[in-house]
Protein backbone atom coordinates (compact mmCIF):
# COMPACT_ATOMS: atom_id res chain seq x y z
CA UNK A 1 0.00 0.00 0.00
CA UNK A 2 0.78 3.31 -0.68
CA UNK A 3 0.17 6.93 0.07
CA UNK A 4 0.39 9.45 -2.81
CA UNK A 5 0.11 12.97 -2.19
CA UNK A 6 0.10 14.81 -5.41
CA UNK A 7 0.71 18.98 -5.04
CA UNK A 8 -1.21 20.35 -8.59
CA UNK A 9 -2.24 23.49 -10.69
CA UNK A 10 -6.28 23.90 -9.46
CA UNK A 11 -7.08 24.25 -12.49
CA UNK A 12 -6.26 20.66 -13.57
CA UNK A 13 -8.11 18.93 -10.75
CA UNK A 14 -11.00 18.35 -12.84
CA UNK A 15 -8.37 16.84 -15.29
CA UNK A 16 -6.96 14.53 -12.69
CA UNK A 17 -10.43 13.64 -11.25
CA UNK A 18 -10.85 12.17 -14.54
CA UNK A 19 -8.10 10.57 -15.09
CA UNK A 20 -7.57 8.85 -11.60
CA UNK A 21 -11.59 7.44 -12.16
CA UNK A 22 -10.09 5.89 -15.28
CA UNK A 23 -7.36 4.52 -13.77
CA UNK A 24 -8.42 3.25 -10.50
CA UNK A 25 -12.37 2.55 -10.30
CA UNK A 26 -13.29 -0.76 -9.16
CA UNK A 27 -17.11 0.31 -10.24
CA UNK A 28 -17.46 0.87 -6.33
CA UNK A 29 -15.65 4.82 -7.04
CA UNK A 30 -12.38 5.33 -5.94
CA UNK A 31 -10.90 7.36 -2.97
CA UNK A 32 -9.37 10.88 -2.59
CA UNK A 33 -8.84 13.63 -0.72
CA UNK A 34 -8.96 17.33 -1.66
CA UNK A 35 -7.58 20.37 -0.28
CA UNK A 36 -6.46 23.85 -0.92
CA UNK A 37 -2.93 24.49 0.23
CA UNK A 38 -0.32 27.65 -0.21
CA UNK A 39 3.01 27.03 -0.65
CA UNK A 40 5.74 27.33 -3.03
CA UNK A 41 8.62 25.53 -5.09
CA UNK A 42 10.69 27.59 -7.47
CA UNK A 43 7.65 29.35 -8.74
CA UNK A 44 6.04 32.35 -6.55
CA UNK A 45 3.46 33.95 -6.38
CA UNK A 46 1.52 35.97 -9.13
CA UNK A 47 2.20 40.29 -9.14
CA UNK A 48 -0.47 41.60 -7.01
CA UNK A 49 -1.49 45.62 -7.58
CA UNK A 50 -2.59 47.56 -4.70
CA UNK A 51 -2.70 51.01 -4.89
CA UNK A 52 -0.12 51.08 -7.55
CA UNK A 53 2.12 48.73 -5.59
CA UNK A 54 3.79 45.76 -6.96
CA UNK A 55 2.99 42.82 -4.48
CA UNK A 56 4.35 39.74 -5.05
CA UNK A 57 2.68 37.17 -2.93
CA UNK A 58 5.27 34.50 -1.58
CA UNK A 59 2.89 31.87 -1.42
CA UNK A 60 1.24 30.33 -4.43
CA UNK A 61 -1.93 28.56 -3.95
CA UNK A 62 -2.48 24.95 -4.99
CA UNK A 63 -4.72 21.70 -4.59
CA UNK A 64 -3.25 18.52 -2.93
CA UNK A 65 -4.42 15.08 -3.41
CA UNK A 66 -4.07 12.54 -1.70
CA UNK A 67 -4.76 9.14 -2.85
CA UNK A 68 -4.07 5.46 -0.79
CA UNK A 69 -3.96 2.50 -3.15
CA UNK A 70 -2.52 -1.19 -3.01
CA UNK A 71 0.40 -1.77 -4.62
CA UNK A 72 -0.99 -2.62 -8.26
CA UNK A 73 -2.32 0.60 -8.66
CA UNK A 74 0.75 2.75 -7.63
CA UNK A 75 1.79 3.47 -11.29
CA UNK A 76 -1.53 3.67 -12.72
CA UNK A 77 -2.10 6.33 -10.70
CA UNK A 78 0.95 8.05 -11.03
CA UNK A 79 0.53 8.00 -14.77
CA UNK A 80 -2.56 9.16 -14.29
CA UNK A 81 -1.73 12.36 -12.31
CA UNK A 82 1.09 13.06 -14.49
CA UNK A 83 -1.03 12.53 -17.59
CA UNK A 84 -3.46 15.16 -16.61
CA UNK A 85 -1.60 17.49 -14.55
CA UNK A 86 1.13 18.86 -16.78
CA UNK A 87 0.53 21.51 -18.83
CA UNK A 88 0.96 20.80 -22.72
CA UNK A 89 4.65 21.58 -22.76
CA UNK A 90 5.92 20.77 -18.84
CA UNK A 91 6.10 24.37 -16.93
CA UNK A 92 7.84 25.56 -13.57
CA UNK A 93 4.35 25.48 -11.35
CA UNK A 94 2.78 22.22 -12.44
CA UNK A 95 3.45 20.04 -9.29
CA UNK A 96 5.23 17.18 -7.70
CA UNK A 97 3.84 13.85 -6.31
CA UNK A 98 5.04 12.31 -3.01
CA UNK A 99 4.78 8.65 -3.26
CA UNK A 100 5.16 6.96 0.89
CA UNK A 101 4.28 3.80 2.45
CA UNK A 102 1.13 3.37 3.84
CA UNK A 103 1.71 0.75 7.26
CA UNK A 104 -2.03 0.41 7.36
CA UNK A 105 -5.66 1.20 6.37
CA UNK A 106 -8.47 0.62 8.50
CA UNK A 107 -12.41 1.52 7.22
CA UNK A 108 -14.22 3.00 10.35
CA UNK A 109 -17.57 1.69 9.53
CA UNK A 110 -16.75 -1.66 9.22
CA UNK A 111 -13.11 -1.88 11.35
CA UNK A 112 -11.66 -3.93 8.08
CA UNK A 113 -7.69 -3.23 7.95
CA UNK A 114 -5.35 -3.29 4.83
CA UNK A 115 -5.70 -3.57 1.35
CA UNK A 116 -9.52 -4.50 2.11
CA UNK A 117 -10.08 -0.99 3.78
CA UNK A 118 -8.04 1.13 1.33
CA UNK B 1 -52.82 71.12 21.33
CA UNK B 2 -54.97 68.61 21.33
CA UNK B 3 -54.50 68.03 25.23
CA UNK B 4 -55.47 71.66 25.72
CA UNK B 5 -59.25 70.83 24.18
CA UNK B 6 -59.87 67.29 26.42
CA UNK B 7 -58.49 69.82 29.54
CA UNK B 8 -61.19 69.79 32.01
CA UNK B 9 -60.36 72.57 34.53
CA UNK B 10 -60.34 75.29 32.36
CA UNK B 11 -62.33 74.83 29.13
CA UNK B 12 -63.13 78.13 28.42
CA UNK B 13 -59.60 79.30 28.75
CA UNK B 14 -58.35 76.49 26.61
CA UNK B 15 -60.36 76.99 23.62
CA UNK B 16 -59.76 80.70 23.76
CA UNK B 17 -56.20 79.53 23.30
CA UNK B 18 -56.59 77.23 20.45
CA UNK B 19 -58.62 79.64 18.46
CA UNK B 20 -55.60 81.98 18.94
CA UNK B 21 -53.35 79.63 18.39
CA UNK B 22 -55.01 78.67 14.67
CA UNK B 23 -55.41 81.84 14.06
CA UNK B 24 -51.72 82.67 14.32
CA UNK B 25 -50.21 79.69 12.94
CA UNK B 26 -52.70 80.27 9.84
CA UNK B 27 -51.69 83.57 9.00
CA UNK B 28 -47.88 82.71 9.99
CA UNK B 29 -47.54 79.69 8.11
CA UNK B 30 -45.70 80.00 5.09
CA UNK B 31 -47.03 77.17 2.54
CA UNK B 32 -44.34 74.20 2.85
CA UNK B 33 -43.36 73.42 -0.84
CA UNK B 34 -44.01 69.41 -0.46
CA UNK B 35 -41.57 68.81 -3.80
CA UNK B 36 -38.82 70.47 -2.02
CA UNK B 37 -39.45 69.00 1.10
CA UNK B 38 -39.73 65.43 -0.43
CA UNK B 39 -36.77 65.93 -2.62
CA UNK B 40 -34.26 66.72 0.83
CA UNK B 41 -36.00 63.90 2.74
CA UNK B 42 -34.54 62.06 -0.22
CA UNK B 43 -31.22 63.78 -0.19
CA UNK B 44 -30.52 63.36 3.72
CA UNK B 45 -31.37 59.93 3.45
CA UNK B 46 -29.15 59.51 0.27
CA UNK B 47 -26.64 61.23 2.07
CA UNK B 48 -26.73 58.86 5.27
CA UNK B 49 -26.60 55.48 2.71
CA UNK B 50 -22.92 57.03 1.90
CA UNK B 51 -21.39 56.10 5.34
CA UNK B 52 -22.48 52.35 4.95
CA UNK B 53 -20.69 52.99 1.28
CA UNK B 54 -17.71 54.27 2.68
CA UNK B 55 -17.60 51.43 5.46
CA UNK B 56 -17.50 49.09 2.67
CA UNK B 57 -15.60 51.58 0.96
CA UNK B 58 -12.64 50.93 3.69
CA UNK B 59 -13.18 48.11 5.08
CA UNK B 60 -12.65 46.12 1.74
CA UNK B 61 -9.11 47.49 2.36
CA UNK B 62 -7.45 46.57 5.41
CA UNK B 63 -6.43 43.47 6.20
CA UNK B 64 -8.86 40.69 7.26
CA UNK B 65 -8.05 40.98 10.88
CA UNK B 66 -9.11 44.85 11.17
CA UNK B 67 -12.49 45.17 8.52
CA UNK B 68 -14.62 44.98 11.58
CA UNK B 69 -12.68 47.78 13.44
CA UNK B 70 -12.66 49.49 9.98
CA UNK B 71 -16.16 49.32 9.23
CA UNK B 72 -17.03 49.97 12.76
CA UNK B 73 -14.98 53.43 12.37
CA UNK B 74 -17.53 54.94 9.85
CA UNK B 75 -21.03 53.63 11.48
CA UNK B 76 -19.98 54.18 15.12
CA UNK B 77 -19.88 57.93 13.66
CA UNK B 78 -23.28 57.81 13.01
CA UNK B 79 -24.08 56.77 16.46
CA UNK B 80 -21.69 59.69 17.88
CA UNK B 81 -22.47 62.51 15.43
CA UNK B 82 -26.09 61.37 15.32
CA UNK B 83 -26.54 62.76 18.89
CA UNK B 84 -24.16 65.44 18.80
CA UNK B 85 -25.50 67.60 15.83
CA UNK B 86 -29.26 66.61 17.33
CA UNK B 87 -27.45 67.87 21.22
CA UNK B 88 -25.17 71.01 20.12
CA UNK B 89 -23.92 70.54 16.12
CA UNK B 90 -26.74 72.27 14.75
CA UNK B 91 -26.64 75.02 17.05
CA UNK B 92 -23.01 75.83 16.59
CA UNK B 93 -23.00 75.73 12.69
CA UNK B 94 -26.23 77.02 12.11
CA UNK B 95 -27.31 78.88 15.24
CA UNK B 96 -27.47 82.76 15.64
CA UNK B 97 -23.69 84.05 14.63
CA UNK B 98 -21.44 84.98 16.86
CA UNK B 99 -18.95 87.56 14.58
CA UNK B 100 -18.96 85.01 11.88
CA UNK B 101 -16.93 82.38 14.10
CA UNK B 102 -19.15 79.86 15.48
CA UNK B 103 -23.18 80.04 16.07
CA UNK B 104 -25.35 79.50 19.03
CA UNK B 105 -28.99 79.67 19.40
CA UNK B 106 -29.88 78.51 22.97
CA UNK B 107 -33.16 77.05 21.63
CA UNK B 108 -31.66 75.14 18.98
CA UNK B 109 -29.87 72.87 21.58
CA UNK B 110 -31.68 69.80 21.45
CA UNK B 111 -33.59 70.93 18.77
CA UNK B 112 -36.25 72.02 21.49
CA UNK B 113 -37.33 75.25 19.88
CA UNK B 114 -37.48 73.73 16.72
CA UNK B 115 -40.87 72.79 16.10
CA UNK B 116 -42.48 70.45 13.33
CA UNK B 117 -44.37 73.46 11.84
CA UNK B 118 -41.24 76.11 11.58
CA UNK B 119 -39.94 76.11 8.17
CA UNK B 120 -36.02 76.84 7.19
CA UNK B 121 -35.04 80.33 6.36
CA UNK B 122 -37.60 81.10 3.06
CA UNK B 123 -36.94 77.83 1.76
CA UNK B 124 -40.87 76.69 2.56
CA UNK B 125 -38.69 73.20 4.03
CA UNK B 126 -39.38 72.26 7.75
CA UNK B 127 -36.21 73.20 9.14
CA UNK B 128 -35.93 69.85 11.10
CA UNK B 129 -35.44 68.35 7.51
CA UNK B 130 -32.83 70.78 6.81
CA UNK B 131 -31.40 70.03 10.37
CA UNK B 132 -31.53 66.10 9.21
CA UNK B 133 -30.03 66.60 6.14
CA UNK B 134 -26.82 68.85 7.48
CA UNK B 135 -26.78 66.54 10.13
CA UNK B 136 -25.32 63.39 7.68
CA UNK B 137 -22.66 66.01 6.21
CA UNK B 138 -21.68 66.26 10.03
CA UNK B 139 -21.65 62.72 10.35
CA UNK B 140 -19.80 61.48 7.16
CA UNK B 141 -16.78 63.87 7.47
CA UNK B 142 -15.22 62.52 10.39
CA UNK B 143 -15.77 58.79 9.23
CA UNK B 144 -13.59 59.90 6.15
CA UNK B 145 -10.57 60.61 8.17
CA UNK B 146 -10.44 57.14 9.76
CA UNK B 147 -9.36 55.98 6.31
CA UNK B 148 -6.19 57.48 7.40
CA UNK B 149 -5.93 56.11 11.07
CA UNK B 150 -6.85 52.35 9.71
CA UNK B 151 -5.44 48.89 11.68
CA UNK B 152 -4.33 51.23 14.52
CA UNK B 153 -6.35 53.89 16.55
CA UNK B 154 -7.35 53.27 19.62
CA UNK B 155 -11.15 52.85 19.47
CA UNK B 156 -12.03 54.89 23.00
CA UNK B 157 -9.60 57.70 21.29
CA UNK B 158 -11.49 57.42 17.78
CA UNK B 159 -14.29 58.09 19.13
CA UNK B 160 -13.42 60.88 21.31
CA UNK B 161 -11.74 62.28 18.35
CA UNK B 162 -14.27 62.34 16.18
CA UNK B 163 -16.81 64.33 19.04
CA UNK B 164 -14.01 66.44 19.79
CA UNK B 165 -13.24 67.17 15.68
CA UNK B 166 -16.55 67.22 14.87
CA UNK B 167 -17.52 70.15 17.85
CA UNK B 168 -14.55 72.41 17.47
CA UNK B 169 -13.90 71.93 13.80
CA UNK B 170 -16.66 70.84 11.69
CA UNK B 171 -19.48 72.74 13.42
CA UNK B 172 -17.50 76.03 13.44
CA UNK B 173 -15.80 75.53 9.67
CA UNK B 174 -19.52 74.54 8.26
CA UNK B 175 -20.74 77.97 10.16
CA UNK B 176 -18.04 79.78 8.43
CA UNK B 177 -18.91 78.56 4.59
CA UNK B 178 -22.27 78.01 4.64
CA UNK B 179 -24.28 79.88 7.49
CA UNK B 180 -25.72 83.44 6.02
CA UNK B 181 -23.18 85.29 8.60
CA UNK B 182 -20.26 82.80 7.86
CA UNK B 183 -17.68 84.88 7.70
CA UNK B 184 -16.37 82.99 4.39
CA UNK B 185 -19.54 83.02 3.45
CA UNK B 186 -19.79 86.52 3.13
CA UNK B 187 -16.23 87.17 1.53
CA UNK B 188 -18.01 85.10 -1.11
CA UNK B 189 -16.16 81.68 -1.03
CA UNK B 190 -18.31 79.12 -3.22
CA UNK B 191 -18.32 75.80 -1.34
CA UNK B 192 -21.34 74.37 -3.29
CA UNK B 193 -21.84 70.73 -1.04
CA UNK B 194 -18.45 70.43 1.04
CA UNK B 195 -15.52 70.82 -1.20
CA UNK B 196 -14.02 72.89 1.91
CA UNK B 197 -15.86 71.90 5.04
CA UNK B 198 -15.96 68.32 3.89
CA UNK B 199 -13.53 66.92 2.04
CA UNK B 200 -10.20 69.46 2.59
CA UNK B 201 -10.99 69.58 6.05
CA UNK B 202 -11.18 65.90 6.41
CA UNK B 203 -8.50 65.57 4.05
CA UNK B 204 -5.63 67.37 5.90
CA UNK B 205 -6.83 66.14 9.18
CA UNK B 206 -6.64 62.67 8.34
CA UNK B 207 -2.78 64.08 7.18
CA UNK B 208 -1.70 65.52 10.67
CA UNK B 209 -3.73 62.19 12.55
CA UNK B 210 -1.60 60.03 9.83
CA UNK B 211 1.39 61.91 10.89
CA UNK B 212 1.05 61.92 14.56
CA UNK B 213 0.25 58.18 14.89
CA UNK B 214 2.30 56.87 12.79
CA UNK B 215 3.09 54.51 10.23
CA UNK B 216 1.20 50.69 10.82
CA UNK B 217 3.86 47.71 12.26
CA UNK B 218 3.48 46.44 8.94
CA UNK B 219 4.10 49.37 6.68
CA UNK B 220 5.26 49.92 4.15
CA UNK B 221 7.75 46.42 3.85
CA UNK B 222 5.41 43.82 5.09
CA UNK B 223 2.50 42.44 2.99
CA UNK B 224 -0.73 44.44 3.64
CA UNK B 225 -3.43 43.36 0.83
CA UNK B 226 -6.52 43.98 0.77
CA UNK B 227 -9.20 41.25 1.95
CA UNK B 228 -11.89 41.91 -0.35
CA UNK B 229 -12.38 44.39 -2.87
CA UNK B 230 -15.68 43.32 -4.30
CA UNK B 231 -16.58 45.27 -0.91
CA UNK B 232 -14.66 48.06 -1.78
CA UNK B 233 -16.60 48.30 -5.18
CA UNK B 234 -19.80 48.13 -3.88
CA UNK B 235 -18.63 50.94 -1.51
CA UNK B 236 -17.93 52.86 -4.29
CA UNK B 237 -21.29 52.24 -6.00
CA UNK B 238 -23.17 53.40 -2.56
CA UNK B 239 -20.77 56.52 -2.71
CA UNK B 240 -21.45 57.86 -5.96
CA UNK B 241 -25.20 56.85 -5.43
CA UNK B 242 -25.45 58.86 -2.15
CA UNK B 243 -23.39 61.96 -3.69
CA UNK B 244 -26.40 62.99 -5.58
CA UNK B 245 -28.00 63.70 -2.59
CA UNK B 246 -24.79 65.30 -0.84
CA UNK B 247 -24.83 67.71 -4.15
CA UNK B 248 -27.96 67.53 -5.94
CA UNK B 249 -29.34 68.31 -1.75
CA UNK B 250 -26.79 71.15 -1.48
CA UNK B 251 -29.61 73.20 -3.61
CA UNK B 252 -31.01 74.14 -0.76
CA UNK B 253 -28.96 76.63 0.16
CA UNK B 254 -29.25 78.56 -3.05
CA UNK B 255 -32.61 78.16 -5.00
CA UNK B 256 -36.25 77.78 -4.48
CA UNK B 257 -37.95 75.40 -4.85
CA UNK B 258 -34.95 73.40 -3.95
CA UNK B 259 -35.74 70.42 -6.23
CA UNK B 260 -34.59 72.96 -9.27
CA UNK B 261 -32.81 74.27 -12.05
CA UNK B 262 -29.55 74.55 -9.44
CA UNK B 263 -30.00 70.74 -8.14
CA UNK B 264 -30.64 69.62 -11.74
CA UNK B 265 -27.09 71.16 -12.64
CA UNK B 266 -25.79 69.77 -9.85
CA UNK B 267 -26.81 66.02 -10.49
CA UNK B 268 -25.55 66.32 -13.80
CA UNK B 269 -22.37 67.45 -12.58
CA UNK B 270 -21.86 65.12 -10.51
CA UNK B 271 -22.48 62.29 -12.31
CA UNK B 272 -20.20 63.64 -15.18
CA UNK B 273 -16.98 64.40 -13.12
CA UNK B 274 -17.05 60.97 -11.70
CA UNK B 275 -17.55 58.96 -15.06
CA UNK B 276 -14.52 60.75 -16.43
CA UNK B 277 -12.33 60.35 -13.12
CA UNK B 278 -13.20 56.77 -13.26
CA UNK B 279 -12.37 56.76 -16.74
CA UNK B 280 -8.94 59.08 -16.00
CA UNK B 281 -7.73 57.41 -13.05
CA UNK B 282 -8.00 53.62 -14.71
CA UNK B 283 -6.58 54.59 -18.16
CA UNK B 284 -3.53 56.69 -16.55
CA UNK B 285 -2.82 53.56 -14.45
CA UNK B 286 -3.41 50.93 -17.31
CA UNK B 287 -0.47 52.77 -18.68
CA UNK B 288 1.56 53.44 -16.03
CA UNK B 289 1.88 49.91 -14.57
CA UNK B 290 -0.15 47.85 -16.98
CA UNK B 291 -2.61 46.91 -15.03
CA UNK B 292 -6.52 48.85 -15.21
CA UNK B 293 -7.10 47.54 -11.61
CA UNK B 294 -10.50 47.78 -9.83
CA UNK B 295 -9.37 49.58 -7.07
CA UNK B 296 -7.91 51.94 -9.41
CA UNK B 297 -11.37 52.51 -11.11
CA UNK B 298 -13.16 52.63 -7.82
CA UNK B 299 -10.65 54.92 -6.11
CA UNK B 300 -11.41 57.35 -9.89
CA UNK B 301 -14.89 57.47 -9.09
CA UNK B 302 -14.29 58.95 -5.38
CA UNK B 303 -11.63 61.36 -6.90
CA UNK B 304 -14.19 62.89 -9.17
CA UNK B 305 -16.72 63.11 -6.90
CA UNK B 306 -14.95 64.86 -4.00
CA UNK B 307 -13.40 67.28 -6.41
CA UNK B 308 -17.18 68.25 -8.03
CA UNK B 309 -18.44 68.55 -4.55
CA UNK B 310 -17.37 72.46 -4.34
CA UNK B 311 -18.30 73.05 -7.78
CA UNK B 312 -21.32 71.06 -8.81
CA UNK B 313 -24.09 73.93 -8.90
CA UNK B 314 -21.51 76.57 -10.14
CA UNK B 315 -20.39 74.96 -13.06
CA UNK B 316 -21.32 73.51 -16.51
CA UNK B 317 -21.31 69.82 -17.40
CA UNK B 318 -18.35 70.01 -19.73
CA UNK B 319 -16.13 72.00 -16.94
CA UNK B 320 -17.34 68.49 -14.59
CA UNK B 321 -15.89 66.45 -17.11
CA UNK B 322 -12.00 68.47 -16.89
CA UNK B 323 -12.48 68.77 -13.74
CA UNK B 324 -12.81 64.65 -13.07
CA UNK B 325 -9.90 63.99 -15.34
CA UNK B 326 -7.26 66.66 -13.75
CA UNK B 327 -8.60 65.32 -9.86
CA UNK B 328 -7.59 61.42 -10.89
CA UNK B 329 -4.71 63.01 -12.45
CA UNK B 330 -3.47 64.80 -9.08
CA UNK B 331 -4.83 62.54 -7.00
CA UNK B 332 -3.36 59.13 -8.69
CA UNK B 333 -0.13 61.68 -8.55
CA UNK B 334 -0.41 61.93 -4.60
CA UNK B 335 -0.85 58.36 -3.99
CA UNK B 336 2.09 57.39 -5.91
CA UNK B 337 4.07 60.26 -3.67
CA UNK B 338 2.80 59.18 -0.56
CA UNK B 339 4.23 55.69 -1.36
CA UNK B 340 7.94 57.44 -1.68
CA UNK B 341 7.45 59.45 1.05
CA UNK B 342 6.71 56.74 3.99
CA UNK B 343 3.07 58.00 5.03
CA UNK B 344 1.12 55.90 6.20
CA UNK B 345 -2.08 57.14 5.31
CA UNK B 346 -3.54 53.90 4.90
CA UNK B 347 -6.86 54.16 2.54
CA UNK B 348 -6.03 57.37 1.03
CA UNK B 349 -7.89 59.71 3.36
CA UNK B 350 -5.97 63.03 2.33
CA UNK B 351 -4.46 61.48 -1.23
CA UNK B 352 -8.15 61.24 -2.58
CA UNK B 353 -10.21 64.18 -0.39
CA UNK B 354 -7.18 65.87 0.72
CA UNK B 355 -6.17 66.27 -2.66
CA UNK B 356 -9.28 66.13 -4.35
CA UNK B 357 -10.85 68.58 -2.41
CA UNK B 358 -8.39 71.78 -2.64
CA UNK B 359 -8.22 70.81 -6.55
CA UNK B 360 -12.34 71.03 -6.58
CA UNK B 361 -12.17 74.02 -4.41
CA UNK B 362 -9.87 76.23 -6.79
CA UNK B 363 -11.59 74.64 -9.94
CA UNK B 364 -14.43 76.40 -8.76
CA UNK B 365 -12.62 79.54 -8.66
CA UNK B 366 -11.72 78.24 -12.83
CA UNK B 367 -14.80 77.28 -14.08
CA UNK B 368 -17.66 78.71 -12.15
CA UNK B 369 -20.79 80.60 -13.99
CA UNK B 370 -23.07 81.36 -11.79
CA UNK B 371 -23.45 82.97 -9.40
CA UNK B 372 -20.35 84.77 -10.59
CA UNK B 373 -17.77 83.70 -13.81
CA UNK B 374 -14.71 82.72 -12.74
CA UNK B 375 -10.83 82.56 -14.57
CA UNK B 376 -11.79 81.14 -17.51
CA UNK B 377 -15.59 81.50 -18.07
CA UNK B 378 -14.70 85.67 -18.21
CA UNK B 379 -14.64 86.75 -14.18
CA UNK B 380 -11.20 87.67 -13.62
CA UNK B 381 -8.68 86.06 -10.85
CA UNK B 382 -11.47 87.28 -8.27
CA UNK B 383 -12.90 84.64 -7.37
CA UNK B 384 -9.92 82.30 -7.78
CA UNK B 385 -8.48 84.69 -5.07
CA UNK B 386 -11.41 83.57 -2.56
CA UNK B 387 -11.43 80.50 -3.29
CA UNK B 388 -7.46 79.97 -2.56
CA UNK B 389 -8.38 82.02 0.70
CA UNK B 390 -10.84 79.57 1.74
CA UNK B 391 -8.73 76.51 1.03
CA UNK B 392 -5.92 78.22 2.94
CA UNK B 393 -8.17 79.58 5.75
CA UNK B 394 -9.34 75.88 5.91
CA UNK B 395 -5.77 73.89 5.87
CA UNK B 396 -4.63 76.27 8.70
CA UNK B 397 -7.61 76.09 10.73
CA UNK B 398 -8.11 72.03 10.22
CA UNK B 399 -4.90 71.13 10.60
CA UNK B 400 -3.74 73.25 13.93
CA UNK B 401 -7.36 71.79 14.94
CA UNK B 402 -6.45 68.67 14.60
CA UNK B 403 -3.19 68.61 15.81
CA UNK B 404 -4.15 69.75 19.64
CA UNK B 405 -7.42 67.69 19.92
CA UNK B 406 -4.89 64.43 19.03
CA UNK B 407 -2.07 65.88 21.09
CA UNK B 408 -4.80 66.39 24.23
CA UNK B 409 -5.87 62.66 23.43
CA UNK B 410 -2.16 61.06 22.77
CA UNK B 411 -1.23 62.79 26.52
CA UNK B 412 -4.05 61.07 28.47
CA UNK B 413 -5.54 58.24 26.81
CA UNK B 414 -3.10 57.10 23.89
CA UNK B 415 -3.88 57.15 20.35
CA UNK B 416 -2.51 54.02 19.48
CA UNK B 417 -3.76 50.13 20.18
CA UNK B 418 -0.85 47.90 21.89
CA UNK B 419 1.66 45.98 19.83
CA UNK B 420 -0.11 42.74 20.52
CA UNK B 421 -3.34 44.44 19.71
CA UNK B 422 -2.07 45.85 16.76
CA UNK B 423 -0.03 41.94 15.80
CA UNK B 424 -3.45 40.32 16.83
CA UNK B 425 -6.02 42.30 14.48
CA UNK B 426 -8.39 45.20 16.32
CA UNK B 427 -11.52 43.27 15.28
CA UNK B 428 -10.54 40.18 17.76
CA UNK B 429 -8.45 42.61 20.62
CA UNK B 430 -10.23 45.15 20.67
CA UNK B 431 -14.20 44.24 19.80
CA UNK B 432 -14.05 40.78 20.37
CA UNK B 433 -14.87 39.55 17.00
CA UNK B 434 -14.02 38.46 13.84
CA UNK B 435 -15.29 39.73 10.50
CA UNK B 436 -14.79 36.01 8.90
CA UNK B 437 -15.57 32.82 9.78
CA UNK B 438 -14.81 31.20 6.55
Amino acid sequence: MKLIIAIIRPERLDAVQAALQAALDEGDNYRITVQTVDGHGRQTGEIEYFRGQQVRQRMVQKTQITVGVNDQYVEPAIQAILKAARTSEGEIGDGKIFVMPLDDCVRIRTGERGGKAI
Amino acid sequence: MPGEINHPAEPADSLNMLDSTITAAVAARPAIDSGSTAWMLTSSALVLLMIPGLALFYGGMVRRKNILTTMMQSFVAMAVIGVQWVTIGYSIAFGQSHGGLFGWSWDMVGLQGIGPERMYADKAIPELVFVMFQGKFAIITPALISGAVAERMKFSSYLWFILLWATFIYCPLAHWVWASDGWLFKLGVLDFAGGTVVHIAAGISALVLALMLGKRRDYPDGAILPNNLTLTLTGAGLLWFGWFGFNAGSAVAVEFPVAGATAGLAFATTQTAAATAALAWMLLEWRHTGKPTSLGLASGIVAGLVAITPAAGHVRPLAAMAIGAVASVVCYWAVRMKHRSGLDDSLDAFGVHGVGGIWGALATGLFCFIPVAGLLTGGGFTQLGKQTIGVLVTIGFTSIGTFVIAKLLDMTLGLRVTEQQERDGLDISVHGERGYHL
